[in-house]
């Protein structure tokens, strides 16, 4: 993977996972050498907010013995004088070792890699990709339940959840089982249900979760956001529907796990947290490894 | 001369646009930004039989030979189309349209939230699919209504 950008879980093989979920796993057990990376700066570029992505790279890159260095808020950047993204990343890579970037528009991330000859990792772009925060849900899985025959829900916003399209085609690369559920309105985009199709996916769509509870392996729980909808009573009803409490899991497997790429609001009531299926607060702390995993491999060449 | 040929007439110099599918022929003119507001002389054929196409249309602009970018992005609606260049009445080159793996700068993406439709030295770029297209940039797919993002400014 030396060099290259991550811009997408499309162009991960299921080796590629493989090998950055090893390497996870590795250091997550013994640690790494910090003096390779003690001149090694990463640097993140956050245009829309962020909490856990942010402060997850940033504490990978220092666990590696690296620095990092932060543009700050937008507002406080020169993007509010007019500097385009293009002209940000050509003076960026001038100073760094790689390049984190989180964007509110689809694409940003591929064409920042077109001016940059540093690994541009993409941390969101619009409503497009998240390959990082696939790559932590696939460790979280493989430690649980492992890859075998797996069959997983993702429920909530499909349409607009970056974390979702991510996640399921490299779960086609995987051959899991997917169940996707959500209202009709919310349901995936043509273009990630198209690659799907292409790749052939194991792939069905409900409205219901009940109809599928019992069968999961992984419920995959994605937050309904209230802008997407007209008015706030459609926004409640659906959002209710799509609400885990202990209650619905008394259907499901007993080893089911629940999976939530945070924040949420509450579509998890706060009763499932205490549950033996809760894996969301887990599943957050693996992206501290997982980065650190990923950066290893992008960066091993440049550093000594 | 056939009863056929004696529709359209024969033009002196430009391009003639043959095998278009039947009812696309405004389409193709879409797509050369014409109109009619320049002068320019225009002669239509539409829903003529063909042996090929059941119906087809057939387009014969004056004066306009086509730019390879014309070509690749009419390929598009009409991957039968046969390209004529015409000069004094006679056929100097004549082509089927192939379709290009990508087209550049030609579509605009109707994706609003699309990196490509921001103030950014980026051109649109769409990866050709058996039907329809795709933004390399943010995955969008188009399939109807193609000619409705010709971005010929």
């Amino acid at each position: 993977m030396h060099r290259e950008h991550v811009l997408s879980t499309k162009e991960l093989s299921r080796d590629d996972i493989e090998t950055v979920l090893d390497r996870a796993a590795d250091i997550a057990h013994s640690g790494t050498d910090r003096s390779r990376y003690a001149d090694t700066i990463l640097a993140l570029l956050f245009f829309e907010p962020s909490t856990r992505t942010k402060m997850s790279f940033d504490t990978a890159m220092k666990r590696l013995g690296g620095t990092t260095i932060d543009m700050g808020s937008v507002q406080s950047s020169s993007v509010t004088k007019g500097e385009s993204l293009a002209d940000t990343i050509r003076v960026i890579e001038g100073y760094a070792d790689a390049i984190v970037l989180r964007h509110p528009s689809e694409g940003a991330a591929k064409m920042a890699s077109e001016f940059a000859d540093v690994p541009i990792i993409n941390a969101g772009d619009g409503a497009g990709q998240h390959p990082t925060q696939t790559l932590l849900d696939l460790h979280t899985i493989r430690e649980n339940v492992g890859f075998d025959d797996l069959s997983i829900g993702i429920m909530g916003d499909l349409k607009y959840g970056r974390t979702v399209h991510s996640l399921a085609h490299a779960l086609t690369k995987i051959d899991a089982r997917q169940h996707f559920i959500s209202p009709e309105s919310l349901r995936l985009p043509r273009s990630v249900r198209f690659d799907l199709h292409e790749a052939g996916a194991n792939v069905r769509e409900h409205t219901d979760l009940e109809d599928v509870l019992s069968t999961l392996d992984v419920l995959y729980v994605t937050r309904i956001q209230r802008e997407r909808f007209p008015d706030e009573n459609e926004y409640r009803e659906v959002a209710g529907q799509y609400r885990i409490t202990e209650a619905a899991l008394e259907a499901a497997n007993d080893d089911l796990i629940v999976m939530h790429p945070l924040p949420r609001v509450d579509e998890i009531a706060p009763g499932v947290d205490t549950t033996t299926h809760a894996r969301y607060f887990e599943q957050a702390h693996n992206g501290v490894p997982v980065r650190m995993a990923l950066l290893d491999l992008l960066l091993q060449g440049e550093a000594q | 001369m056939t009863d056929q040929e004696l529709r359209v007439s024969k033009i002196e110099s430009g391009t003639v646009i043959d095998h278009v599918p039947g009812g696309h022929a405004l389409k193709v003119l879409a797509i050369l930004d014409i109109d009619g507001s320049d002068g320019e002389t225009v002669s239509i054929g539409m829903n003529v039989p063909s042996d090929k196409l059941g119906r087809k249309d057939v387009v014969k602009v004056e004066g306009h030979e086509l730019s390879q970018n014309e070509v690749d992005v009419i390929s598009l609606i009409a991957s039968d189309a046969s390209i004529n260049i015409i000069r004094d009445f006679d056929v100097v080159e004549k082509s089927r349209v192939d379709r290009p793996t990508t087209v550049t700068d030609v579509i605009a993406c109707p994706n609003r939230n699309c990196i490509t439709t921001e103030d950014e030295p980026v051109q649109s770029k769409f990866d050709v699919l058996e039907n329809g297209v795709r933004c390399v940039y943010c995955d969008t797919i188009i399939r109807e209504d193609l000619t409705d993002h010709i971005d010929t400014a």
